[in-house]
């Protein structure tokens, strides 16, 4: 190995101090779902899955863990829908605020969660839909808009235009050269922009925690057992969902890299 | 293409979804949300108004502005901890790892827990920080504090740890980028020039790599400034924050206008800096090509 400056092993130092903030605190999560005792608290006690037993014997939870997969699913399946449409539409043609409507899509991305949920609320309450799943299915595949369009818009900038011209010249209908130009090479970016709807979905709170009525999410479970105090059955569900995510979220960005390095 | 008679079709077929369902569910809502502000309220209903009498209040009351400047100092804290965890964090990623497989494997593991659980990572610090918890079991067991502390959790220093936490991945991901885009010819230059490495960076990839702070300084300032889980999970006595102001508008004190008048001043204040960051970025911006 290169031999470093006193200042470049510092910098080293720094960077693995931070990667070990990163992650300390999701091992502590897992190893204390395996700890056989109610307090989180070292030396471990010893091995148990009795937490996952319980959180799998919890029926309010696990009708909440259905319910935020239902929501991610049909989230999902609107925002990818409406964003790749809304992506392609952006891609080739120029209209009058243009850039308005895309700043206003991907708005959501770097506003707090919290002024989505009350606007969408405010709007629920004057139309007269009542706070539901169906809300937060709404509400979720809205704030999420703005993933699926603009990773889907970096892809296409990137295809090669003449490939569309080509297939126009060749004869082919425009859904043809959608279905055998377009979507072929915009394929991994709809995956992995799903890939990262769904799981961003499956965890929101705060447009969830304004929308939804008596039938309530995982997180929203969760955030309110927690106000009442620190069980280990949901450091069990937390590992599993951590992990779940995790594959989820590599994969996703595996995806949408992939192209860039070719 | 620009739109002609002949495309027209073509765009309206693809855009009129997109196009409805922004105007219905976002933009209205917005607009609600900014009109109910101005609405008055007579216990326990709202009536349709056109007055300021909610803004005065937010700006006038010492309970609301004490709570808004607190956010303001916190989203702050959170923003300067992350930079300065960050920055070195990507400029090690970019400078110092020479494996492209190392690098990209090192990048992807500090990206990835930003979109895992973000309930669930704030939650880890309650675990930690707690009485009961981690990091005070582990003090007492090695002997450095005879019984355990209540100072670590329920307190400002708890959200700013748990916030920047939540938030670093944030910064370090326009830093990667701007720094990776800096041509290395520029930095040998310098180093050819017999410029020592602390003025190269101060001269030269500092002032490249303002545009990827500016950005990462925005997103993490404004997502901390509204957030509302931090503080109730870890946050004590004085944590209240302005998101937690909101809760209580639309649960227990159920005050629309007023809530809806402070998301407003919310959402102004996120456009503002919005609007800011993308002038700076582009002044800031050096023309590399």
């Amino acid at each position: 190995m290169r031999r470093l400056h006193w200042w470049q092993r510092g910098l080293v130092g720094v960077s693995l101090g931070v990667l070990a903030f990163l992650y300390l605190p999701i091992v502590m999560l897992v190893i204390f779902s395996f700890n056989d005792s109610k307090v989180t608290s070292f030396p471990l006690s010893g091995f148990t899955l009795h937490w996952y037993e319980a959180f799998l014997a919890n029926a309010q939870m696990l009708r909440a863990l259905a319910n935020s997969l239902w929501v991610a699913l049909f989230a999902t399946a609107l925002s990818v829908v409406i964003g790749v449409t809304a992506a392609l539409a952006l891609d080739r043609y120029d209209f009058p605020g243009k850039r308005l409507f895309q700043n206003v899509i991907l708005l959501p991305l770097s506003l707090p969660g919290i002024v989505t949920g009350i606007a969408m609320l405010n709007f629920y309450k004057q139309i007269g839909i009542p706070q539901s799943l169906t809300a937060v299915v709404i509400g979720h595949a809205t704030a999420l808009l703005g993933v699926v369009v603009s990773q889907v818009m970096a892809r296409l900038a990137k295809i090669n235009r003449r490939q569309f011209e080509a297939s126009a010249d060749l004869g082919a209908t425009p859904f043809e050269t959608f279905r055998h130009v377009t979507l072929p090479g915009i394929r991994s970016a709809i995956v992995g922009s799903a890939l990262l709807c769904f799981t961003l979905s499956f965890d929101e709170i705060p447009v969830t925690y304004f929308l939804t009525g008596r039938e309530v999410t995982l997180p929203i479970y969760i955030y309110s057992t927690l106000r009442r105090g620190i069980t280990p059955e949901i450091n069990a569900i937390g590992t599993v969902i951590v992990a779940v995510s995790f594959v989820l979220i590599v994969l996703s960005v595996t995806l949408l890299r992939d192209r860039e390095r070719s | 293409m620009t739109l002609t008679r002949r495309t027209i079709p073509g765009f309206a077929a693809l855009f009129s979804l997109p196009l409805a369902w922004v105007l219905l569910l976002m933009v209205v809502p917005y607009a609600i949300m900014i009109s109910v502000g101005f609405w008055t309220r007579q216990f326990p209903l709202f009536y349709p108004d056109f007055q300021f009498g909610n803004y005065a209040q937010i700006l006038a009351d010492p309970q609301y502005t004490t709570v808004i400047l607190r956010t303001l100092k916190i989203a702050a804290c959170v923003t300067v901890c992350a930079l300065l965890l960050g920055y070195p964090l990507a400029y090690f990623l970019v400078f110092t790892v020479r494996s492209q497989k190392l690098r990209n494997l090192l990048y992807m593991s500090v990206i990835v827990p930003l979109w895992v659980s973000y309930l669930l990572r704030a939650y880890t610090w309650k675990i930690i920080l707690g009485t009961d918890g981690a990091l005070n079991s582990l003090l007492v067991s090695t002997g450095l504090v005879s019984a355990p502390l209540d100072i670590f959790l329920y307190n400002q220093t708890a959200m700013v740890v748990t916030l920047v936490y939540i938030f670093v991945p944030f910064m370090v991901m326009p830093l990667f980028t701007v720094l990776d885009n800096i041509p290395r010819r520029l930095i040998e230059a310098s180093e050819d020039l017999g410029v020592g490495p602390f003025m190269t960076f101060w001269k030269v990839i500092f002032p490249l790599s303002l545009g990827g702070v500016i950005a990462g300084a925005t997103m993490t300032f404004c997502l901390s400034f509204g957030d509302f889980v931090a503080p109730v999970l870890v946050g004590g006595p004085d944590g209240t924050m302005v998101a937690n102001l909101l809760q209580t508008q639309f649960g227990a004190a159920l005050n629309w206008p007023l809530g809806s008048a402070l998301a407003t001043l919310v959402l102004a204040l996120v456009l503002i800096l919005l609007q800011l960051s993308s002038r700076l970025d582009r002044a800031g911006r050096v023309d590399l090509a």
